[in-house]
């Protein structure tokens, strides 16, 4: 199909041309395209707004008050006025006991999450991937992937009305064993492994989906010609199925690098207590008790700074390795 | 074809253990239900965890969902931030990503630069606390609105979408002179609306369930969506409201109580579960291996 040349009276076209034929001073081709194009900057108007106000907004005070000495008593001018105290709540932050604690905390539980979680529903795929009845496989898939609607609340609600002594699920089992009903929730022995089955029974059944449909995708006359070879289904499973999805299996490992700082705030905060801080207190908990109960806004403010310039490092190195990979990245 | 032994005990392994696997998943959420039907002359006798309650008792969902009572006028928050919500949502994403997606439009790069900045890097949580104390927003209906207003992630897979349109039709509708709000309106919108509704429904599915920032934004009690009412429920017991004093002679056990108020909670998901899945599953596709 060929069009026609574009009248030069196409002001208001949907496709902007950027450059004309001529080509005058810099300055009246802003103008112009700006005219032009003055519709698309409008309606872009309130998503950029938000971005601005609500996004850059929080970095550009939180720079501020990371680097100053704030107090909620200061208010909002404060922020402003008060003089910068170079990085002294940053040093208050490394030589404190809470440093090792926080930053080990959350290493480790997000590589437990990472150890279990990452591997759980390639194996989930796997088997669903094996099963040839629809109706079966279909109802499987639709109760994997419930919890992953259900809000952290009540799943929160869920692992604390089990794991209760007063006739939780797994005591009731306990006992019925011939065991001593325990307190698991408040032991910090089982606590972080209470974190990582919460995250697995969540995730595990939506995180089949894109094995699933990359399994999918696999030309069947490779299982034929295998058949004919003489494998099994686990052979074919090993050195057909394995070998075809391995590729999304690397890129979605690579960007859990960019994500290993998140070991899951809104779960911890919703399941731990005092007695089990030792090991589940990790960065984000830190700076909301720091800082929203504890009203030590500069310190607070500082700890997640150093979070998020590292977290924005892990999600730099993940892209460039997913990139040297052949993928796009995430943009 | 017949199947050979091994063939036949792989089969049989695999369908057993998925068919524990999927128990797993539904025990706790069995035993949450069968727990809230249990009164309190059964649970003195028999303990909370029944299978099957011998005299199923509703007397934990009148308690919560009397007239006027707290839950469900938490509810009712809910709804309206999820309505509204999702609304606002929708609308700038929408607008943000088709501007985005023109590709010859000048400033289109550092947009979207400036944009995509704020997945790498934010400023945390007491930064934008202090904002929203400054903006007004603490103890506002519109601090659950205005927190992740437009989702960077969603953003960029409409963007995308919308860059995978021929480009054909848009020249049409142009040299058949339609301006910019005509094929947004008239021939972009109406094309994209299974993506619309997907994104939509990400956006519906985080509103119901976002409970932290109710928490630390809202103060008052007449103004906290459900999320947030649920949890004190589960860690505090019932929770008394000074609005509506609790009538019941017996009050119902606080393990039923807690197991009605997840049901009461979980149930509008579930009921739109079997329409949630087939969108999200397709969105989950298109988000990630689009990207």
């Amino acid at each position: 199909m060929s069009l026609p040349a574009t009248p030069r009276s196409a002001v208001s076209s949907p496709l902007p041309r950027a450059r004309s034929a001529s080509s005058p001073t810099r300055s009246s081709r802003l103008v112009r395209s700006l005219r032009r194009n003055y519709f698309y900057y409008l309606l872009a108007l309130p998503g950029l707004l938000y971005f601005l106000v609500f996004e850059y907004g929080p970095i550009v005070l939180g720079v501020m008050i990371a680097f100053k000495d704030i107090s909620p008593f200061d208010g909002f001018e404060g922020v402003i006025s008060e003089p910068y105290v170079g990085f002294a709540n940053f040093q208050r932050f490394f030589d404190s006991y809470y440093f090792w604690n926080v930053l080990s905390n959350t290493l480790i539980i997000s590589a437990l999450k990472l150890a279990f979680g990452f591997p759980a529903p390639i194996i989930l795929a796997l088997m669903i991937n094996e099963v040839r009845n629809t109706l079966f496989k279909r109802t499987v898939q639709t109760i994997s992937y419930m919890p992953h609607f259900l809000s952290m609340v009540i799943v929160a609600g869920l692992v604390m009305s089990v794991l209760t002594t007063e006739g939780g699920l797994v005591n009731q089992v306990v006992v019925y064993a011939g065991g001593e009903p325990h307190a698991y929730l408040t032991d910090p022995a089982f606590f972080r492994w209470i974190l990582v089955g919460t995250t697995v029974w969540q995730t595990v059944g939506w995180g089949t989906i894109l094995y699933l449909a990359a399994m999918a995708n696999i030309d069947p006359q490779l299982y034929e010609a295998a058949v004919i070879d003489g494998a099994n289904r686990w052979q074919q499973m090993r050195t057909i199925t394995l070998p075809s999805i391995s590729f999304v299996i690397i890129l979605l490992l690579i960007f859990q690098i960019g994500n290993l700082l998140n070991a899951g705030f809104e779960q911890i905060l919703l399941l731990y207590s005092p007695s089990v801080y030792s090991v589940s207190d990790i960065i984000d908990t830190y700076v909301y008790r720091s800082g929203l109960l504890e009203m030590e806004y500069s310190f607070a403010t500082a700890v997640g700074l150093f979070k998020a310039v590292l977290a924005m490092v892990l999600i730099l190195i993940a892209n460039a390795v997913a990139r040297r990979f052949g993928h796009t990245g995430i943009w | 074809m017949r199947l050979s032994r091994g063939e036949r005990i792989f089969q049989v392994v695999n369908y057993v253990l998925l068919i524990l696997i999927t128990l797993v998943f539904i025990v706790p959420l069995i035993t949450v239900v069968a727990t809230s039907f249990v009164s309190q002359e059964e649970y003195a006798r028999r303990g909370a965890l029944i299978l099957f309650p011998e005299s199923p008792d509703i007397e934990a969902y009148k308690l919560l969902l009397a007239r006027g009572s707290i839950v469900l006028h938490a509810y009712g928050i809910t709804f309206l931030r999820v309505g509204v919500g999702t609304f606002l949502n929708l609308l700038l994403t929408t607008t943000l990503a088709f501007v985005l997606s023109r590709r010859e439009l000048p400033g289109r790069v550092p947009l979207t630069f400036f944009v995509f900045f704020t997945m790498l890097f934010s400023g945390g949580l007491i930064p934008m606390f202090v904002l929203y104390d400054r903006l007004g927003l603490l103890n506002s209906f519109w601090a659950m609105i205005t927190n992740n207003l437009v989702n960077p992630w969603y953003l960029l897979i409409m963007r995308t979408f919308f860059m995978q349109f021929p480009r054909e039709l848009e020249e049409a509708a142009a040299i058949d002179g339609a301006g910019p709000a005509r094929v947004l309106w008239q021939i972009v919108l109406p094309l994209s609306k299974p993506s619309i509704a997907t994104i939509g429904l990400f956006y519906a599915v985080w509103h119901w369930n976002a409970w932290f920032d109710a928490a630390i934004f809202i103060r008052d009690w007449d103004k906290m969506p459900m999320q947030v009412i649920l949890r004190g429920i589960l860690t505090q017991g019932m929770i008394q409201d000074p609005n509506s004093p609790i009538e019941a002679d017996i009050l119902p056990p606080a393990p039923t109580l807690r197991a009605a108020m997840i049901v009461i909670s979980t149930v509008p998901i579930l009921l739109v579960y079997p329409f949630l899945q087939k969108y999200f599953v397709r969105g989950a596709l298109v988000g990630s291996l689009k990207g």
